[in-house]
């Protein structure tokens, strides 16, 4: 398994993200692709990592590289849990007020 | 005694302000004493400077350094020489005569006016003395342009009336292409010799052999400026129309000073014009030729200004003449000359005018001698002296050019006498049509006629005497007298007198010319006086008369061949490059605008999911683009 693979497979990912938050008219499957998207880039930061690790392993049995990727995984999962706790509690004050979650119906920046 | 050498262009100056700014609380009085007393105090400077200069120096003084850019230095100085100072004297001298006069012919304007038109007639003044004691061909042309504007407010004095106002725009018009020519003419001395001042020029241009092209295009471009300021063919016909502003304007600067602005150039730089002997034939015969055709219209012309105006056309054409076979100082002479007679015929029209209120045209009038006596003998005297009967200053100054084209060209002198007997016939048509006979006017006019005030007769007189002893200082040898004049004027032209070898005339021979000039001058009076006393022509000319009055169509020629067609130009720019392509241009770049701004503001759709869509779009679009730049 190249790193080619892991590559198609994370931008896969991405691209479907993408698509989906901005086509979906529901707030929950928009926020699902948003989480989408942010796994695709720990996906792809892990198998560089990886790839890393090996390419120095190569050369020194006792080298450390590429930790660096896994470790920024970690964060990008904090901001995620912190970015879906207070978007959720958004969608439900939305949902309160207007008993629908369709994205469209929030068009009021025109006015 | 080099700092009383600002104070000539001065006074005038300082007159022009006070009677310029001041014109609404002024009495006309007052603006009298002021307008003219300037003037007067110039003209006593201007002796003190002659009196200096008579032994042969001259009086330079630098004002300031005007422009300074490289290795151009042009400074603005003057130059009092003997040629500026006889100018000086004529410019003070003869407009303070004609401050005089106006001061009692313009009574019936309004004192607000009355002041402008001495704030403009000083300011005239000013720049013709800028003109003639500028140290360098700059300040010559700050004068030049100075007086072209001045005449175009004075000729233009009546501003109401749209015919002189087109007259004032035409004199304007035609002295600009003459200009054209000057200016082409000092780019070209900055480029040949580095820099304009007359010493500079005059020694850079001795160094060159004669005949070449450069001094040769010079001097042809310096002589086009002339004959746009000196009214010679082809630029002269707004001269005749200058005739719209008063009549002391038609004397000061139509006949005395304005127009002799071109001989003076011409004469200053008469070194260039002896080494380009091409351009010089193309002087006198452009001048012999603008003599002829102005004297055979004003053998037909009925209205008394316009006789005049025809005249000094053709007696400048005299004065090219002379400069034209190399009689400088008799070109200067016949200005001096002429600027005496001129004056005193125009002022003396202008008191027959002012006596018939109004009224110009001399069929309605005759007999006017025994109604205006002074009027009428100072009028004979300027009469007789513009004819170039001797002893009266005409004869010297014509005939001293008259013997010297005899020397050039045998053709050039037969000519020149044609012109000078029609001379002689027109100016007694004029003055037995309007002084001899009956008067043919109305019963009204009849009983108005008086004669002019102290203030006009006494300029009159003084203008007479002098046109009748001025010719003294110019007596030649062979005649007896030592030729005050070129004596005095020879340091001026020496450069020239030595590179130019005239054929000697013999005295016989000089006796024979001047007499078969005189002669022939004094029959053409008799027939004309005889002619004209009893009958005058009343009715209008008819065959080859038709066109002489009709000044030969040339106006109606110019009209055809240069204004039609470029307000045609005019238009076409006008309508199609101008409406169509500058405009069309500038409003579609304002449409333009518009438009995309209209597209533009689509984009702001206030949906949040249209503009998630154009982040991800940019964010593409800056990935693609960040993989091809380095």
């Amino acid at each position: 398994m190249t790193i080619q693979h892991y590559i198609f497979l994370a931008v896969a990912l991405f691209s479907i993200g993408v698509i989906g938050v901005l086509t979906r008219r529901n707030i929950i499957i928009i926020f699902m692709c948003i989480e989408l998207m942010l796994n695709a880039v720990n996906l792809l930061l892990v198998a560089f990592s990886k790839m890393h690790h090996l390419a120095a392993i190569a050369a020194d049995a006792t080298s450390k590289a590429g930790s660096e990727g896994q470790i920024f995984v970690f964060f990008i999962m904090v901001v995620a849990a912190a970015e879906v706790s207070v978007g959720l509690a958004i969608i439900v004050m939305m949902y309160r007020n207007t008993h629908s979650v369709d994205a469209n119906f929030l068009n009021r920046l025109k006015h | 005694m080099s700092n009383l050498v600002y104070l000539v262009p001065l006074f005038p100056l300082i007159g022009f302000l006070i009677n310029g700014l001041a014109r609404n609380s002024l009495s006309k009085g007052l603006t009298g004493i002021i307008g003219s007393g300037v003037i007067l105090a110039s003209f006593v400077v201007s002796i003190l400077l002659f009196l200096q200069v008579k032994d042969g120096n001259t009086v330079s003084v630098v004002l300031f350094d005007f422009i300074k850019s490289g290795k151009l230095d042009i400074p603005f100085s003057f130059q009092v020489d003997q040629l500026s100072s006889i100018f000086l004297l004529i410019i003070t001298g003869v407009g303070f005569l004609i401050h005089l006069y106006s001061t009692a012919y313009m009574k019936e304007e309004s004192n607000a006016h009355f002041a402008r038109y001495f704030a403009y007639l000083n300011l005239f003044v000013f720049s013709m003395l800028l003109l003639v004691m500028g140290g360098n061909f700059l300040i010559m042309f700050i004068g030049w342009e100075g007086v072209g504007l001045c005449s175009y407010l004075l000729i233009g004095y009546w501003f109401k009336n749209n015919d002189y106002s087109s007259a004032a725009k035409k004199a304007f018009v035609m002295n600009r292409i003459g200009d054209f020519g000057f200016l082409l003419a000092m780019f070209w001395m900055v480029q040949q010799f580095g820099s304009l001042t007359f010493g500079d020029v005059f020694s850079g241009a001795e160094k060159m052999e004669a005949n070449n092209t450069v001094l040769t295009g010079i001097t042809l471009l310096l002589f086009l400026g002339a004959a746009g300021k000196s009214a010679q063919i082809p630029l002269y016909t707004w001269l005749p129309d200058a005739m719209a502003g008063p009549t002391p304007v038609s004397a000061l600067i139509h006949a005395a000073t304005m127009v002799t602005a071109g001989i003076y150039m011409i004469a200053r730089s008469n070194i260039m014009y002896t080494l380009a002997p091409f351009t010089q034939g193309v002087v006198a015969v452009i001048g012999l030729a603008t003599a002829i055709l102005a004297a055979t219209i004003a053998l037909k012309q009925n209205d008394i200004k316009k006789v005049l105006a025809y005249s000094t056309v053709s007696q400048l054409g005299y004065m090219f003449l002379g400069l034209g076979v190399g009689a400088y100082t008799g070109a200067v002479f016949h200005v001096m000359t002429h600027a005496f007679f001129k004056a005193l015929l125009f002022l003396g029209a202008g008191s027959v005018i002012h006596a018939m209120h109004h009224e110009q045209d001399i069929r309605s009038m005759g007999g006017l001698k025994k109604h205006l006596p002074t009027t009428h003998w100072t009028f004979l005297v300027g009469c007789i002296a513009i004819a170039g009967i001797p002893p009266l200053s005409g004869f010297f100054s014509k005939d001293e050019i008259l013997a010297a084209a005899f020397s050039k060209h045998v053709v050039y002198w037969v000519i020149g006498v044609l012109g000078a007997v029609m001379t002689a016939y027109y100016m007694f048509r004029l003055y037995a049509t309007t002084f001899l006979g009956k008067f043919r006017g109305t019963h009204e006019q009849e009983h108005h006629l008086h004669e002019s005030p102290a203030a006009m007769t006494l300029p009159l007189i003084i203008l007479a005497i002098l046109s009748a002893v001025a010719g003294f200082v110019g007596i030649p040898e062979v005649l007896g007298g030592s030729h005050k004049l070129q004596e005095f004027l020879a340091p001026i032209f020496a450069a020239s007198s030595k590179l130019q070898h005239p054929h000697a005339i013999s005295h016989a021979t000089e006796y024979m010319l001047m007499g078969a000039s005189v002669g022939a001058a004094v029959l053409a009076i008799i027939f004309a006086i005889s002619r004209f006393s009893k009958r005058p022509d009343m009715q209008d000319a008819t065959g080859f008369g038709k066109v002489l009055q009709n000044k030969w169509y040339v106006d109606e020629l110019y009209d055809a061949v240069i204004v039609k067609p470029l307000g045609r130009l005019s238009d076409l720019l006008n309508n199609i490059i101008e409406k169509l392509g500058i405009d069309g241009a500038v409003n579609g770049i304002g449409k333009l605008v518009n438009y995309g701004g209209r597209q533009l503001r689509l984009l702001q759709s206030g949906q949040v999911g249209i503009y998630l869509l154009m982040m991800v779009i940019a964010a593409f679009v800056l990935f693609i683009i960040q993989l091809f730049v380095k």
